[in-house]
C-alpha cells in the first residue's frame, strides 16, 4: 500500500527535457491483457511512445530512461462511456454540453464540438488511470443523441483522437419518452430516420426535412445506417434488447453495441451469438424502473460467461466519476466475474468496441498508456502512482489535490488560506 | 392519571423522546399517545445464542481484535474477547479468515420515499409545497415494501435515518429505522430513537422557491440571504410558540392551539429533536452555527458537508457531525470543491466524521466508501486504524441520530447488529456474508431462504437480485 516510485534522481537530472522520455516501469505485477497473463516481477519498457518490451526482471534499460517501481502495472484504462469534458459542473447549465433538449437537431449533434481539453473532470479522471474515453452525447431532443468521439486524457490541445466515432440512440423508457411516449413511436422514428438515410437524394432534393429527420442529421447518420460506424444504443428491459438484436437482424450490415443492458443477462447468449457487445454499469441491481426488474450484480458476470464481450463502466453522475469505473469492475469480481474479463471490461473490451488500435494492453508495438500502481487496480484502496500517454508521464495533480494540498492545515495565523498554493 | 399529565405536558413543552423511551412510567413506545401518535411496533425477531469465533473483530469503539469471538444472546452483545466458550445449546459460526463489524449505519437515505421503482407515482421524498414544511414527517411517505432495503441489508446495513428532500428550508421530521423487512414503517421503527428535522442551506431551496420553476422571480427564498431570513423567521415564531406552551405548563392561561410545524421547531429548541442539516459550503456551515446559537438549538449533523475539510477545525470546536461521501463532487456548484480527503481531514482535526450514502446505491457498499477515504487519507500522511475507521460507519452515525447507548458498536449489553464479512471489508471484493439485526438473521448471502423478496419483486424476473 505504501507509494513505492523511485525514480532515478541521476537519470532524471541528466534527462534532456524531449519530448520521447523513455521509461522503464518495473511492477511486482504486470497485468498486460495479452496472453502474456499478468507477470510477476514484470517490466516494461516504452520508448518513442510505444511500448518496446514486456517482459520480467531484468529488461534492457535504454540510455536515459527513467526507472519507475510500483506494485501494480496495467495499460491505461479506457472508459467506454461517460460525458468528460463535455461539463464543467453537470448541474450549471452554462457549462454543460451534454446534450441540447431545445435543439432542431439531433444526430448531426457532434458532441467533439462541445468537449474542453481543460476541463477540470480529465485530470480527476486521469489521475485514477484512466488515460481513454469514449464519451456520448445526451439524447435530449430526439432519441438520436448524436456524434460521440474518443480522446485521450491528457488535457492537451488535440485530445480527440477520433471525432464521429460512434452514433449514441436512446431506447427504452427515455427513447419512447423522446419520440412522443410510446415504445411504438420510438422504433417509427428509428425506421423512419434509416429510410431518410436510405433514400437521401430524393427525400431531401426539395425539403430540408424527412420523415423524421433534417437533412443535416440524415448525413450525419449516413455512415451508421451503412454499417461503417457503430451504433450505441441504451436500452435495459430485456424486450428492448431483443428489439434491437430483431433490427440487427434486419440489418445485418449494422454495427451495434448496446450501453446500459440491465437485463442483458437473460438474453445473453443471443447477444453473444450476434456479436453485440455490451457496455455495463455492474452497480445497476436495483428495479429502479419498470425497464430494471431483472437488474442484479451478477449481470456483467453471466453476459461475459455466455461470451459476450463486456465493457464496465460507472454510469452515475457520468460527466465527473467515470473513474469509479474501477470500484464498479472490483464488484463485479466480487460478484462472480474472473479478474481477467473485468480488467478487460476496462481497457482490451472497450479498445475493441470502439476500434481503439494499439491500445488497451502491454504488448510491443502498442501506444504507451501504461499505469502504475499502489496496489491491485480494482481495490477500492488503490491509487496510480504513475501514468503514461503515448509515453508522456502525466501530471499528478488536479483542481482537487490542489484544494487538498492547501488545506491540509488550516492555519492562517499568518496570513489567509488564499495564499497557499 | 400520572402518565397522561406526562403526555400531555410532553405534547405542550414537546418531550418526545422521554414520552417515545421505552420503560418511562409503563408509557412505552409501542403506546399511542399525543406526541407520539405513530409509535414504534417493531420487536426483535428471535435469535439464538451464537458464539462467532477466529474472526477479525472490529469492536466499533475503536478496538480490533485478532482471533476474535463475539458472543450474543437474547439479541444482545453479551461478550467480545479472545477466548469465549459457547453457552450450552449455542449455535456457533468458525469465522476463520473473516471480519465481524457492528452493522453500518446510514443516517443519510431516502429509501422508502424515492423508493424503486422509481416513477412519479413513487415521488414521496419532498414536501415541495413550500419552504418551511417542518410540519411533515417522512415516515408517513416511507413505503416499507422498497426493494432498496433488501439491498441495503445485503451491504450490511442495519440501521438507517430515512430523511425528506433538501428543497425545503425546513424539509421535515426525519425517522430512524431498523432495517427489517415489515408490513408497516411503524415496524421498523428504531425504538426510542429520538426524532429529526431536516434542513437544508443553499442551492436546492433558493433553486425550488426563488426561480418558481423557470418563472422570475417565484417566491422567497430567491437567495442565500433569503434562506437565512428563512430560518431565522421561523425559529422566531417557534421561540414564541414555545414560549406560550411554558407559560401554560407553569400553570398560566389558556391552552395555546397546537400548530404542527412550530410543535417540531419547539422540539428542537428543547433538545429532544435533533437537527440535521444539508449543506455543502463551508462559509454556509459557519452561519449556520451562529445561527443555532442565536436560537439556542445544536446542528446535530452536517449532510453532504462538501467542504468541511475547509472548516474542520471550527465544526471540531463547535461539536457538529459531517456526514459525507467519499468522492462525489462537480455535479452542481456547491459541490465543486469536493476533494477525496474530506472524511479522513475532518476527522483528523478531531470532528465527528461519517460516511453517508444518499444513495440507493451508495447505501449498499458503504464500507468500500470507507474504504476509500481511509486510503486517501493514508496516502496523504493521515493514518487511520482501520478499527478507528470503522467509527465512520457506525458508532458516530449513531451518535448523530441519539441512539448511540443501544447500537453502533459491540459492547455487551448493546443490540446485536452484527455483520460478517467475507473478508476485510475495507477491499472491492468482500461481501457481507451474514447480517444480523437484534441477534437475528436477516441476511444470509449462502441460503437463499435468507435472503428478503419484497413484495414489488414477487413474481417480476428478477425477484431480488439473487435469482
Amino acid at each position: 500500500m505504501i507509494r513505492r516510485m523511485m525514480i532515478s534522481l541521476a537519470v532524471l537530472a541528466a534527462a534532456p527535457v524531449a519530448l520521447a522520455q523513455s521509461v522503464v516501469v518495473y511492477g511486482e505485477k504486470v497485468w498486460t491483457g495479452t496472453s502474456q497473463g499478468t507477470l510477476e516481477n514484470g517490466v516494461v519498457v516504452v520508448e518513442n511512445g510505444r511500448i518496446t518490451s514486456v517482459g520480467t526482471a531484468p529488461a534492457r534499460v535504454p540510455a536515459g530512461a527513467l526507472e519507475v517501481r510500483a506494485e501494480w502495472v496495467t495499460p491505461g484504462l479506457i472508459s467506454a462511456f461517460s460525458r468528460t469534458g463535455l461539463a464543467e459542473v453537470s448541474g450549471v447549465d452554462d457549462t454543460n454540453d451534454g446534450g441540447a433538449g431545445k435543439s432542431a437537431f439531433s444526430a448531426a449533434l457532434n458532441a467533439a464540438d462541445g468537449f474542453n481539453p481543460d476541463a477540470t473532470p480529465i485530470a480527476v479522471t486521469r489521475l485514477e488511470g484512466f488515460t481513454r474515453l469514449a464519451v456520448a452525447p445526451e439524447a435530449a431532443s430526439k432519441l438520436f443523441g448524436g456524434q460521440g468521439f474518443l480522446a485521450d486524457t491528457t488535457g492537451l490541445d488535440g485530445s480527440i483522437f477520433k471525432e464521429r466515432a460512434f452514433t449514441y440512440v436512446v431506447l427504452g423508457e427515455s427513447g419512447a419518452s423522446l419520440s412522443g411516449g410510446s415504445r411504438p413511436a420510438a422504433w417509427a422514428s428509428l425506421r423512419g430516420a434509416f429510410d431518410d438515410v436510405r433514400f437521401f437524394g430524393a427525400r431531401y432534393m426539395s425539403h430540408n426535412d424527412g420523415n423524421v429527420l433534417t437533412r443535416m442529421d440524415a448525413q450525419a447518420l449516413m455512415p451508421a445506417v451503412r454499417g461503417e460506424q457503430l451504433i450505441l444504443f441504451q436500452a435495459s428491459r430485456a424486450s428492448d434488447l431483443n428489439a434491437i438484436m430483431d433490427f440487427q437482424e434486419e440489418n445485418p450490415s449494422l454495427k451495434v453495441a448496446i450501453v446500459g443492458a440491465d437485463e442483458g443477462w437473460r438474453v445473453a447468449k443471443r447477444l453473444a451469438a450476434l456479436e453485440i457487445p455490451v457496455i455495463v454499469d455492474a452497480f445497476s441491481n436495483l428495479p429502479a424502473s419498470f425497464s430494471q426488474l431483472a437488474a442484479t450484480s451478477e449481470n456483467a458476470k453471466r453476459l461475459a460467461e455466455a461470451g459476450v464481450t463486456v465493457a464496465i463502466v460507472h454510469l452515475e453522475n457520468d460527466s465527473h466519476q467515470a473513474r469509479l469505473a474501477t470500484q464498479v469492475a472490483g464488484n463485479a469480481v466480487a460478484n462472480g466475474m474472473p479478474f481477467d474479463i473485468a480488467m478487460k471490461a476496462l481497457t482490451s473490451a472497450p479498445a475493441q468496441i470502439f476500434g481503439m488500435t494499439d491500445l488497451g494492453v502491454l504488448a510491443p508495438g502498442g501506444r504507451a498508456d501504461v499505469v502504475a500502481w499502489d496496489g491491485d487496480p480494482l481495490e477500492v484502496t488503490s491509487a496510480p502512482v504513475a501514468v503514461y500517454i503515448d509515453g508522456e508521464s502525466q501530471p499528478m495533480v488536479s483542481r482537487q489535490t490542489k484544494l487538498r494540498d492547501r488545506y491540509r492545515t488550516l492555519d492562517e495565523s499568518e496570513r489567509p488560506m488564499a495564499f497557499k498554493r | 392519571m400520572q402518565l397522561r399529565i406526562l403526555c400531555l405536558a410532553a405534547v405542550a413543552g414537546l418531550f418526545v423522546a422521554a414520552c417515545d423511551r421505552p420503560g418511562k412510567g409503563g408509557d412505552d413506545a409501542s403506546t399511542a399517545s399525543i406526541a407520539n401518535p405513530f409509535p414504534s411496533t417493531y420487536t426483535p425477531y428471535p435469535s439464538q445464542t451464537l458464539l462467532i469465533t477466529n474472526a477479525t473483530v472490529i469492536d466499533g469503539a475503536g478496538g480490533l481484535i485478532e482471533k476474535g469471538s463475539v458472543l450474543i444472546e437474547d439479541g444482545r452483545i453479551k461478550e467480545v474477547g479472545t477466548d469465549l466458550k459457547a453457552p450450552n445449546g449455542a449455535a456457533t459460526i468458525d469465522a476463520a479468515g473473516k471480519w465481524v463489524t457492528p452493522g453500518i449505519i446510514d443516517n443519510h437515505s431516502h429509501l422508502g420515499a424515492y423508493p424503486s421503482p422509481g416513477v412519479d407515482s413513487h415521488d414521496d421524498g419532498n414536501e415541495i409545497s413550500g419552504p418551511v414544511t417542518a410540519e411533515v414527517w417522512v415516515e408517513h411517505s416511507v413505503w416499507p415494501q422498497d426493494p432498496g432495503f433488501t439491498r441495503a441489508l445485503a451491504g450490511g446495513i442495519t440501521s438507517l435515518q430515512i430523511l425528506p428532500g433538501s428543497a425545503n428550508l425546513f424539509g421535515g421530521r426525519g425517522v430512524t429505522l431498523k432495517n427489517v423487512p415489515a408490513r408497516s414503517v411503524q415496524a421498523m421503527k428504531f425504538p426510542g430513537a429520538p426524532y429529526t428535522l431536516k434542513m437544508a442551506c443553499g442551492e436546492n431551496p433558493k433553486r425550488v422557491y426563488g426561480y418558481g420553476n423557470a418563472s422570475t422571480p417565484g417566491g422567497a427564498p430567491y437567495s442565500r440571504m433569503g434562506n437565512v431570513a428563512g430560518y431565522r423567521d421561523a425559529w422566531i415564531k417557534a421561540t414564541e410558540y414555545k414560549k406560550d406552551w411554558d407559560r401554560f405548563n407553569a400553570g398560566g392561561g389558556s391552552e395555546p392551539k397546537r400548530d404542527l410545524e412550530l410543535e417540531t421547531l419547539a422540539g428542537v429548541l428543547n433538545g429532544e429533536i435533533l437537527v440535521h442539516m444539508h449543506c455543502y459550503r463551508a462559509d454556509e456551515m459557519a452561519q449556520i452555527i451562529d445561527i443555532s446559537k442565536e436560537f439556542g438549538y445544536k446542528v446535530t449533523a452536517f449532510h453532504h458537508a462538501v467542504e468541511s475539510y475547509k472548516i474542520a477545525d471550527k465544526l471540531a470546536e463547535y461539536g457538529a457531525c459531517s456526514s459525507m461521501w467519499a468522492d462525489w463532487w462537480g455535479f452542481k456548484m456547491e459541490a465543486y470543491d469536493g476533494i477525496r480527503e474530506n472524511i479522513p481531514l475532518v476527522h483528523n482535526a478531531g470532528a465527528c466524521a461519517i460516511v453517508h450514502s444518499d444513495s440507493d446505491i451508495g447505501i449498499q457498499r458503504l464500507n468500500q466508501e470507507a474504504a476509500k477515504a481511509w486510503a486517501d487519507g493514508k496516502r496523504m500522511g493521515i493514518d487511520i486504524p482501520i478499527e478507528v475507521a470503522w467509527q465512520w460507519l457506525s458508532l458516530n452515525p449513531a451518535k448523530s441520530l441519539g441512539v448511540d447507548d443501544k447500537t453502533g458498536s459491540l459492547e455487551p449489553g448493546k443490540m446485536a447488529d452484527v455483520v460478517i464479512w467475507s473478508g476485510n471489508p475495507f477491499s472491492s471484493y468482500t461481501k457481507a456474508e451474514k447480517v444480523y439485526v437484534d441477534g437475528a438473521l436477516m441476511f444470509d448471502r449462502d441460503d437463499p431462504a435468507s435472503q428478503p423478496v419484497m413484495d414489488f419483486e414477487l413474481g417480476q424476473p428478477g425477484e431480488g437480485d439473487r435469482k
